[in-house]
């Protein structure tokens, strides 16, 4: 017994902090006498210290088969059904029949070997000429990680390039999706064709919530506070009055199997103004910062000068391979910039990546598995190519996006081959038209407006082109006014080349007074080559005086209202690939090959209310006050004053004169 | 005609009186109560007791017995002469509520004389697992006067977390100053399942812990080696402290964040004054976490390709981290006489007596700090009267005050698992009263928007009825002095 108790003792913890400043805030600390902790446990440790070297190798495979011809793997024909919902109308879901998808290859499969780090990221950029001759910059940078974050049993709690901060989000919310973009100037659909992934002016917050959820409006509450936190902006301005639930406009984009709408909340906030301290941390979420890889162009100064600057984050749990058993969760970072050819350009034609961002690429992120830069070199209508790329590559590849088959040009950051002698990447455009090309109209397109005059009532007019010389297509129109605009939903007319047009499906809920805001989703089906008029009225609610907002005769924000639809396209889409193209070909899962979809944000609408004179409380009280005092001094009088008969006064002269008559010193009169 | 004038004259007297005597009655109250703002009645008196604390503790009448309830300690004595201690040892303490005392005992001693010998070695013994003055000055200090208490305690309690209810949340933070050149690995999970679990297991019935970990790429401490003071501004950027988390659960966020810090060319050592390398290459801030630097120390022959490939050994780190997590968390250390012999926790990290310690001082850091969010809450209460006091309030301060004196109750009583989970209750209720928002609605109503508000209303209606007042009070002096000089 004493000898086993001999074997245990170990004396403890000895520190030594006698010698320290205590004011210094650090004190040193002592490892080897702090601790001896039993031999035992130490040994266990070491022998269960695997060798950690395979996945380098395996990174290293995977990189070289990628390299080999980026274009062969994703325009191959494979067939692949969908697992994921169709966004659109319930009644086109279709189970993805995952049982008969052939064994495809994948890059992951073939290297043979099971990758033994369970997340990915990956970088993108694409630089797109826009014929007015902008320029249209689009950041992706994907992280996927093979784990099940909502897991209860075991908690996922050790991050690696996934971010601790959202992933402590997704677990402590239960979310299932989480869509945040936020967004500074109006995307120009007519002047700059569709953008890769859409958003409203202001900030956008879509989040569907796991169906274990019981009290999905207090998760929503918090997660709004929380991101706000995160994001530096004013999300916690959402509540019920600005909250709505799609019934269809917004399906989940990853794997989902809830569709049920009692777990999805959608709000935008029209009025927030996007600035650098949502970029930072927007910036910091990213495993290299913006230290290395693509996101050193990030620098705030450039992108907020620009026409357009939009930056999103998108969470969603997406399939890990074709047989979709097992999901993994993607993080997916988008940043759009615009520059302005006038502004930022010096109305030059002529654009390089220092020259819009002020730095150039030297190296891609070390922790990326794939770093590329796509530029657009697509050739214009009349069959010559608009720009004049430097340096030049020979890596080409054609990708259909967005329902138009376009060229790219692709440099790969992996290789030293793109950053040539200098070490330094510094893309080069030049325009070889100097005058700007008629576009074509993009097939779809909105643009929003109030009519109407007076502060009593007014109109919103929706107009919905349909540029398409012969199909006609559904589209799904949303919108969310606030409760102070009260519509008149019998007066709502959609009218179709001066017929009216019969939504086919129409979901209304009708507002409720400073509880939640009016919604309506219509399914509408445009006739080819048509303007659809969308028409409604409403009247103006006079609010309360501590409703208004600060700067009231600003004008109050109705959000941009939302077009969904499965838009024909002119050149057979490839329903086929996953992961493997770019990242910006797949941002909402292809359905089928003959149409792809699209969403589209109208202008949001500034409307005036009737704004009251704001010192009028404080009027009316001084003003009944004196009018109760006025009464109530008559009624005072009347009732406390007595009438006496007074003897009649002497008369002034008889007054002057017995004056006078004094100083004389003679007796008055 | 001067009849009639004596009778109209008191007519108007009366009719200016009774107005005022309307106004007095019926229209005071009236706008008192209607512009009052709701205060809920508070136990004033029963805050103001609490204010003069004292706790006394009995000695107990302790029975052997296999489980011992928390905060009780079995002492087996032994006679000199066993050999189960070894020399220069005359006291055991075991990893549970146990301990040995080895003393000379003469089989003909009575009971008194026998209780006389041990009494002060008990004694001893006590303080040394339970705490000393100084130790509870130490983690009142908030509220102790500097000064009265040593270096060493001070430090100790500055070192620590102030006591809290919430939640605390341990992170785990590996920083790779350089990814492009090192592809660091460290198995954290297992790491923390092994050596920090355990410990937190311990005190799970304290606080609610979550342990995670992150990885952060390009963190670079960027300040010269000599002045580590400041290492943690920059670094503290990237950890991501969660203000809004906080907000939201009421949780005290705890970070630990762990640096690695790796350099090819030149690694860093920490120095402690005298010049001499910390072996550890460990430091901490108080109150914020710590920091351990990991050089590699490997060498890389040429033909090693970038990224190189590095394993951190968890076992080293960890020990140095379970350190400094007792620290933070104000398990402090006992002043161990020469002729004890403390057995290690081993794997847990903490022995059950330490934990004893612990709660006995969270008990009473958490009674007083209740007791002073009370008070100064009653205070604040009673000297600003602006402020709306809602029924939901005044609960939680009732609450906190029954439960503060529940644990008084429990502590005097001994059973300081209940005493603990008490005084908890109490600081958790009474943060809540002192934080409530509903307090400060109506606070900042400025004082001259009231008079702008009331003066066209009180001015014109009450000048008459004071003039009127003023001339009836003439009026009446006149005619008793006018009847003084008739007499």
């Amino acid at each position: 017994m004493a000898g086993a108790v001999f074997g245990m003792l170990l004396l403890f913890v000895f520190i030594n902090f006698g010698s320290l400043p205590i004011k210094s805030e650090v004190s040193h600390l002592d490892g080897e006498q702090t601790f001896s902790t039993s031999k035992v446990s130490t040994e266990e440790v070491h022998q269960n210290q695997v060798p950690d070297t395979s996945y380098h190798h395996h990174r290293e495979t995977f990189q070289d088969e990628e390299r080999a011809d980026p274009a062969e793997l994703w325009t191959s024909p494979e067939s692949r059904s969908q697992q994921y919902e169709t966004p659109l109308v319930e009644s086109q879901v279709e189970e993805g029949g995952q049982s008969e998808a052939p064994a495809t290859r994948n890059g992951l499969a073939e290297s043979g070997q099971p990758p033994k780090v369970n997340d990915r990221f990956q970088e993108e950029l694409v630089i797109r000429p826009l014929l007015s001759g902008d320029v249209y910059s689009s950041f992706q940078f994907r992280t996927s990680w093979d784990t099940d974050l909502l897991n209860k049993q075991k908690k996922v709690s050790h991050f690696r390039l996934f971010p601790k901060s959202l992933g402590q989000v997704i677990s402590k919310f239960s979310i299932r999706e989480l869509h945040i973009s936020f967004t500074q100037g109006f995307w120009r659909t007519q002047q700059w064709g569709p953008p890769f992934l859409p958003a409203p002016p202001g900030v956008e917050l879509w989040v569907w919530f796991e169906h274990t959820v019981q009290d999905v409006d207090t998760s929503w509450k918090e997660l709004t506070s929380v991101l706000s936190g995160i994001f530096c902006a004013s999300l916690n301005f959402i509540d019920s009055t600005n909250t709505i639930q799609p019934s269809a406009s917004f399906k989940p984009l990853g794997v989902a199997n809830v569709t049920d709408q009692r777990f999805l909340r959608y709000a935008v906030l029209p009025r927030e103004v996007v600035c650098t301290e949502n970029l930072t941390p927007w910036k910091k979420l990213l495993p290299c910062e913006s230290k290395a890889g693509l996101a050193v162009l990030l620098k705030s100064e450039k992108l907020f000068h620009s026409s357009f600057h939009s930056q999103a984050v998108h969470i969603q749990p997406i399939c890990q391979d074709l047989q979709c058993k097992k999901t993994s969760w993607e993080l997916r970072q988008t940043l759009s910039i615009v520059f302005d050819l006038h502004a930022t350009g010096q109305s030059k034609r002529e654009w390089s990546l220092f020259k819009m961002f002020s730095r150039t690429l030297t190296e891609p992120c070390p922790l990326a598995s794939t770093s590329k830069v796509y530029v657009d070199i697509t050739e214009t209508p009349k069959g010559d190519d608009m720009i004049e790329v430097a340096p030049a590559v020979t890596l080409q590849m054609h990708a259909v996006v967005l329902g138009d088959r376009r060229k790219y040009m692709v440099y790969d950051l992996m290789t030293p081959e793109p950053y040539g002698s200098l070490r330094s990447l510094n893309i080069l455009l030049k325009w070889k038209l100097q005058d700007s090309e008629e576009m074509l109209p993009p097939i779809l397109h909105a643009e929003r407006y109030v009519g109407g005059y007076g502060l009593q009532t007014g109109e919103i007019h929706t107009l919905i082109y349909n540029n398409h010389p012969f199909r006609a297509f559904p589209i799904l129109l949303m919108e969310s006014v606030p409760w102070y605009l009260r519509l008149y939903i019998h007066t709502l007319s959609v009218i179709s080349k001066g017929r009216e047009n019969k939504p086919s499906y129409i979901h209304y809920r009708p507002s409720k007074d400073r509880q939640y805001p009016h919604l309506l989703e219509m399914l509408v089906q445009l006739p080819p080559n048509s303007i659809t008029k969308v028409t409604v009225q409403f009247e103006r609610a006079l609010l309360k005086w501590t409703e208004y907002p600060p700067d009231p005769n600003h004008g109050f924000y109705v959000s941009s209202s939302v077009l969904s639809a499965q838009v024909p396209s002119a050149v057979a889409l490839d329903a086929n690939h996953t992961t493997e193209g770019p990242l910006f070909t797949n941002l909402f899962p292809i359905m089928e090959e003959s149409s792809y979809f699209m969403r589209v944000y109208t202008e949001p609408l500034l409307v005036n209310l009737p704004t009251p004179d704001f010192s009028m409380p404080y009027n009316v009280i001084c003003l009944t006050c004196t009018v109760v005092a006025v009464g109530y001094g008559s009624l005072y009088n009347l009732l406390t004053r007595t009438f006496q008969v007074e003897e009649p006064s002497a008369g002034l002269a008889k007054r002057i004169a017995n004056v006078i008559r004094r100083l004389r010193g003679v007796p008055p009169l | 005609i001067i009849v009639m004038g004596c009778l109209c004259t008191d007519r108007g007297k009366y009719a200016a009186l009774s107005i005022a005597a309307m106004v007095i009655v019926v229209g005071l109250p009236l706008w008192w109560k209607t512009t009052e703002t709701y205060r809920a009645s508070l136990p004033y008196s029963q805050i103001g007791e609490l204010d003069t604390l004292q706790v006394t503790i009995p000695p107990d009448s302790s029975s052997p017995l296999n489980e011992s309830p928390s905060g009780s300690l079995v002492i087996y004595v032994i006679p000199e002469t066993s050999g189960l201690l070894p020399d220069g040892i005359n006291v055991y303490m075991g990893i549970y509520r146990t301990a040995i005392l080895r003393t000379s005992l003469h089989k003909e001693a009575k009971m008194e004389e026998l209780l006389s010998v041990i009494g002060p070695k008990i004694l001893r013994i006590i303080q040394t697992v339970t705490f000393t003055n100084n130790d509870i000055k130490a983690s009142m200090s908030d509220r102790v006067p500097t000064g009265k208490f040593t270096k060493e305690s001070l430090a100790d309690s500055m070192r620590a977390f102030k006591s809290s209810p919430g939640n605390y949340e341990i992170t785990f933070s590996l920083l790779n100053p350089d990814p492009k050149s090192h592809d660091l690995h460290w198995d954290i999970e297992e790491a923390v399942d092994k050596y920090i679990q355990p410990f937190l297991d311990k005190l799970s019935g304290v606080a609610n812990f979550s342990v995670d970990s992150q990885i952060l790429y390009y963190a670079i401490l960027g300040v010269t080696p000599q002045s580590l003071p400041h290492v943690i501004n920059p670094v503290e950027a990237r950890l991501g402290k969660k203000v809004y988390i906080r907000f939201i659960l009421q949780s005290c966020a705890l970070f630990f964040c762990s640096t690695f810090l790796i350099i090819l060319t030149a690694p860093l050592y920490i120095k402690d004054q005298n010049g001499a390398t910390v072996q550890s290459n460990a430091f901490h801030s108080p109150r914020w976490g710590g920091i351990m630097v990991y050089n590699v120390n490997e060498k890389y022959s040429d033909n090693n390709r970038f990224p190189v490939q590095v394993n951190i050994d968890t076992v080293r780190v960890m020990e140095v981290f379970l350190a400094q997590l007792r620290l933070l968390l104000g398990v402090q250390l006992a002043y161990v006489p020469d002729d004890f012999l403390m057995e290690s926790p081993a794997n847990q990290g903490l022995t059950d007596w330490e934990l004893d310690r612990f709660l006995w001082l969270r008990t009473l850091e958490n009674i007083a700090t209740a007791t002073t969010t009370q008070t100064s809450l009653a205070q604040l209460l009673d000297e600003i009267g602006n402020i709306v006091i809602h029924d939901k309030i005044a609960s939680q301060v009732y609450n906190a005050v029954i439960a503060i004196q529940a644990a008084i109750a429990e502590l005097e009583a001994g059973n300081l698992g209940f005493a603990f989970q008490s005084s908890k209750e109490a600081i958790l209720a009474s943060e809540k009263a002192f934080f409530d928002p509903s307090l400060l609605h109506l606070l900042y109503f400025p004082d001259d928007q009231k008079f702008a508000i009331y003066i066209p209303l009180f001015l014109p209606m009450s000048v008459p009825i004071l003039l009127s007042l003023l001339k009836i009070a003439k009026e009446f002096r006149e005619r008793r002095n006018m009847a003084k000089k008739k007499d």
